[in-house]
C-alpha cells in the first residue's frame, strides 16, 4: 500500500480477525474510516463491537490481519503509544483527581508545560461547556458532564482517532437525545476522526457519516445512512436498522428483480429482490416492509394505483405524537401490518375496530433470501 | 427525626453487648488497672506511694528507650519490607489472577496460619540454626566450608517478623486492590500513562486505604511480637516486650512492668499518628 493512498484514511482495518480459543469474536472484518468522519459501528449486544474497538485502542491484539493508522500498522504497538484515544463504556474518569487534573493527565503525561497545560485544559473545559468544573470532584458531576469530561480528557490530546464504546449507554433517554446532538457538533468542530460503537440505530443514523452494521462478529453492511435505511443488503440490517414489519414468505414467479410471492399466512404481494442472493422460484423469502411506506385510507378507491392492497380492521392504535402508529389486520388472512399514520390530521379521529384499506409498492416491498440471519436481529 | 422505639432500642443493646462487654471487660478495665499500678511506687513492702517514678526510669536508664528505640526501628522497617513484598503479590492475586488460581493462591497467604506461631518459629529455627537444612545445602553445594549460623541476628529476626506479617498486609491490599476499576488503568494507558506513572498516580492512591490499615496492623504486631524476635533472635534479640516480660516475670516488679506496657501503647499509637501525618492519610478513609 503507498503512502498516498493512505493519507485519506485515519483508519483502515483490513480482514481483522479475533479469535478466543475456539469462539471467534471478530471475523474478517475490513473497513476505512476517512480522515474527519464520524464513523459508527452498529450492531447488537455482544456481536463483537468491543472487542473490534479494543483491538483498535491495542488492548487486544487480532488474530490476524493489519490496522493501520495514518497509512502505519499499528500491530505490536501498544496503547500508549498509539495516536487514539478512548472513551471508555464506563467512562473510567479517575476519582482520585479533580475534573482538571483528570483532563491535564495525558498532556502531563507527554511532558508538557504547566502553563500549556493550563490554558489547554481551560480552553478544553470550556468547549465542553463546563468552563468552572475544573475544581470539582468527580462524583460532584452529573452523568452528563461525566460524559463531556470523559471526552475532554481524550480530545485535548488531540488525537488522531477518537473511539467511543457506547458512551451514551448510562444516561437517561431526554440526556441521551441531547448529547447526541452535541456530541455530532463537537466533531464537526474539532474535526477529529470518530469511531463509535453503538446498539442504539437512531444514535447511528443521527449522528454518522458512515455507519457499519455488524452481527456476529462480522460487518453486514457499511454505508451512509440513507443506504442503510433505504437499500439494505442484508435482511440482517433491513431488520436491524429502522421499523418494519417483517414476514417470511415463498417467491411463486420471479420476473427479473420483481417477485410475485406469498406469505406464510397466505397472503399474495408484489415486491422486489434485494441484496445479494439470487431469488429462486418458490425459494424461501424474507419480506420487510416500512410502516411509513405503506398507504392507508378510508375508501378503497385510494389504493387502485398500489401494487399491494389490503383491506383491513384496525387492531390497535399506538399513538406517539409524530409516531404515531396503527396495527392493521386483515380481512381476508389475520395477517397483521403496522402503519405509520400520516400527520395531517385526516386520521386524528381513528378508531378501533374502524375498516381501513392500505396499499404499497412493489418497490417498498424488499425480498431477501432466507438465511435464518435475519432472526437474530 | 425518627422516633426509635424502645423494642429497637433493646434489640441494638443486644447485638451490641458482646462487643461493649469484651471492649469492657478485655481492654479498658485491665488498661486502667495497669495504669494505676504503673502510677505507684513501693516505698516499703506493702506500702506504696503514688510516684512517676516507673516513667522516669524508662528515659533515664539508656538500656529501656534504646531498647524500645531499636523495637520500632526494627518494626518499622519490617512493616516497610512487608508492604514491599505484599504489594506485587497483593497486585497479582487481586488484578491478574483470575478464578482457580485468584482463590488458591489467596489460600496458600493464609495456609501458614494454620500452625500455630510457636511450632511456625521453631519451623524457621530448624531451617535456620547451625545444624539446620540451610546450612546443610550451602556445605552440600560447597558454597561453605563449614555449618554456617544464621540464627541469632537482625536479619534472622526479620525473616520471621516478615513471614509473621505477611498475611495481614496482603488481606487489606487484595481488598482495596480488588475493588479498583480495571477501566481506570486502561484509560490511563490509553492516555499515554507508563507502568510506573499509572502505579504512582492510580494504583496507589487507590489502595492508599489498605496500605494505612496494612501497615498499622503490621507494625502494631510486630512491635508487641515476643515470641519471633525472643525465638530467632535469642538473647541479644533485645525487644521491648522482653522487657515488659522480665520485669513482670523475672522480676517480679509489676509496677515497672505496667509502666512499659502503657509506655509502649502511648509512644506507638505516636509513631502511627507522626506516620499518618506525614504520608497526610487520615484513619477516617481506610475505613470504607
Ligand atoms: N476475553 C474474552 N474471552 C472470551 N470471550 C470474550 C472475551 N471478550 C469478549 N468475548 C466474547 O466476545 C463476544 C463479543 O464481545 P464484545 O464485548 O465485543 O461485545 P459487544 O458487541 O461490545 O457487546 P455490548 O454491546 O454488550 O457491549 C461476546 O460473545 C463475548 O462473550
Ligand atoms: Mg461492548
Amino acid at each position: 500500500m503507498n503512502a498516498d493512498a493512505s493519507a485519506a484514511f485515519d483508519l483502515e482495518v483490513e480482514s481483522v480477525v479475533k479469535k478466543f480459543a475456539a469462539f471467534t469474536a471478530v471475523d474478517e472484518v475490513s473497513f476505512t474510516v476517512p480522515k474527519g468522519s464520524f464513523f459508527s459501528i452498529l450492531g447488537p449486544s455482544g456481536c463483537g463491537k468491543t472487542t473490534l474497538m479494543r483491538m483498535i485502542a491495542g488492548f487486544l491484539e487480532p488474530t490476524s490481519g493489519d490496522l493501520r493508522i495514518k497509512g502505519r500498522s499499528m500491530l505490536g504497538v501498544p496503547p500508549n503509544r498509539r495516536p487514539v484515544n478512548m472513551v471508555f463504556q464506563h467512562l473510567a474518569l479517575f476519582p482520585m483527581m479533580s475534573v482538571a487534573e483528570n483532563v491535564a493527565y495525558g498532556l502531563r503525561r507527554r511532558g508538557a508545560g504547566r502553563a500549556e497545560i493550563e490554558e489547554k485544559v481551560a480552553a478544553m473545559l470550556a468547549r465542553v461547556g463546563l468552563p468552572d468544573a475544573g475544581e470539582k470532584r468527580i462524583d460532584q458531576l452529573s452523568g452528563g458532564q461525566k460524559q463531556r469530561i470523559a471526552i475532554a480528557r481524550c480530545l485535548v490530546l488531540e488525537p488522531d482517532l477518537l473511539l467511543l464504546d457506547e458512551p451514551l449507554g448510562a444516561l437517561d433517554l431526554k440526556l441521551r437525545e441531547q448529547m447526541k446532538v452535541e456530541l455530532k457538533q463537537l466533531q464537526a468542530d474539532v474535526g477529529t476522526t470518530f469511531v463509535y460503537i453503538t446498539h442504539d440505530q437512531s444514535e447511528a443514523l443521527v449522528m454518522s457519516d458512515q455507519v457499519a452494521v455488524m452481527n456476529a462478529g462480522r460487518f453486514e453492511q457499511v454505508g451512509n445512512p440513507q443506504a442503510l435505511y433505504y437499500r439494505p443488503e442484508t435482511a440482517f440490517v433491513a431488520g436491524f436498522v429502522g421499523d418494519s414489519n417483517r414476514w417470511i414468505g415463498a417467491a411463486v414467479a420471479v420476473d427479473g428483480r420483481g417477485i410475485k410471492l406469498a406469505t406464510d399466512d397466505g397472503l399474495v404481494l408484489y415486491g422486489t429482490a434485494a441484496g445479494r442472493g439470487q431469488v429462486q422460484s418458490g425459494g424461501s423469502l424474507d419480506v420487510f416492509v416500512r410502516p411509513e411506506s405503506i398507504a392507508i385510507s378510508r375508501s378503497g378507491k385510494d389504493m387502485e394505483s398500489w401494487h399491494n392492497r389490503v383491506q383491513g380492521k384496525v387492531k390497535n392504535l399506538l399513538f406517539n405524537g409524530a409516531n404515531s402508529r396503527a396495527v392493521v389486520i386483515d380481512d381476508k388472512t389475520g395477517f397483521e401490518l403496522i402503519v405509520a399514520l400520516p400527520q395531517t390530521g385526516e386520521f386524528a379521529d381513528l378508531q378501533r375496530g374502524e375498516t381501513v384499506h392500505l396499499g404499497w409498492s412493489a418497490e417498498q416491498t424488499l425480498c431477501f433470501v432466507h438465511d435464518g440471519a435475519a432472526e437474530a436481529a | 427525626m425518627e422516633r426509635v422505639s424502645a423494642g429497637t432500642k433493646l434489640t441494638v443493646l443486644v447485638l451490641f453487648a458482646p462487643f461493649i462487654l469484651w471492649m469492657l471487660l478485655l481492654v479498658i478495665l485491665p488498661h486502667i488497672d495497669l495504669l494505676t499500678i504503673s502510677l505507684r511506687e513501693r516505698v516499703a513492702p506493702r506500702v506504696y506511694e503514688f510516684s512517676f517514678k516507673n516513667y522516669m526510669e524508662f528515659f533515664v536508664e539508656p538500656l529501656y528507650w534504646r531498647t524500645f528505640a531499636r523495637t520500632a526501628i526494627m518494626s518499622i522497617l519490617a512493616t516497610v519490607l512487608t508492604l514491599i513484598i505484599g504489594f506485587p503479590i497483593s497486585y497479582y492475586i487481586a488484578k491478574i489472577a483470575r478464578g482457580r488460581l485468584k482463590s488458591s493462591l489467596f489460600l496458600l497467604c493464609m495456609l501458614p496460619f494454620w500452625v500455630s506461631e510457636l511450632v511456625r518459629t521453631f519451623g524457621w529455627m530448624i531451617l535456620l540454626r547451625e545444624s539446620g537444612i540451610i546450612s546443610g545445602v550451602l556445605q552440600w553445594l560447597g558454597l561453605a566450608d563449614g555449618p554456617v549460623e544464621m540464627l541469632y541476628n537482625d536479619a534472622a529476626i526479620m525473616v520471621g517478623l516478615v513471614y509473621t506479617s505477611m498475611l495481614f498486609m496482603v488481606v487489606p491490599l487484595v481488598s482495596t486492590l480488588d475493588s479498583l476499576d480495571d477501566g481506570l488503568i486502561e484509560a490511563a494507558y490509553d492516555l499515554g500513562g507508563s507502568t510506573i506513572a499509572i502505579l504512582r498516580e492510580i494504583v496507589i492512591p487507590h489502595a492508599m486505604p489498605g496500605i494505612v490499615s496494612g501497615c498499622i496492623v503490621v507494625f502494631m504486631l510486630t512491635l508487641g511480637n515476643y515470641l519471633t524476635p525472643t525465638l530467632l533472635g535469642g538473647k541479644d534479640s533485645l525487644w521491648f516486650t522482653e522487657q515488659i516480660y522480665n520485669q513482670f516475670i523475672t522480676r517480679f516488679n509489676w509496677e515497672q512492668g505496667s509502666a512499659f506496657g502503657f509506655l509502649l501503647l502511648l509512644l506507638s499509637s505516636a509513631i502511627i499518628w507522626t506516620g499518618l501525618r506525614l504520608t497526610r492519610q487520615r484513619l477516617q478513609d481506610t475505613i470504607k
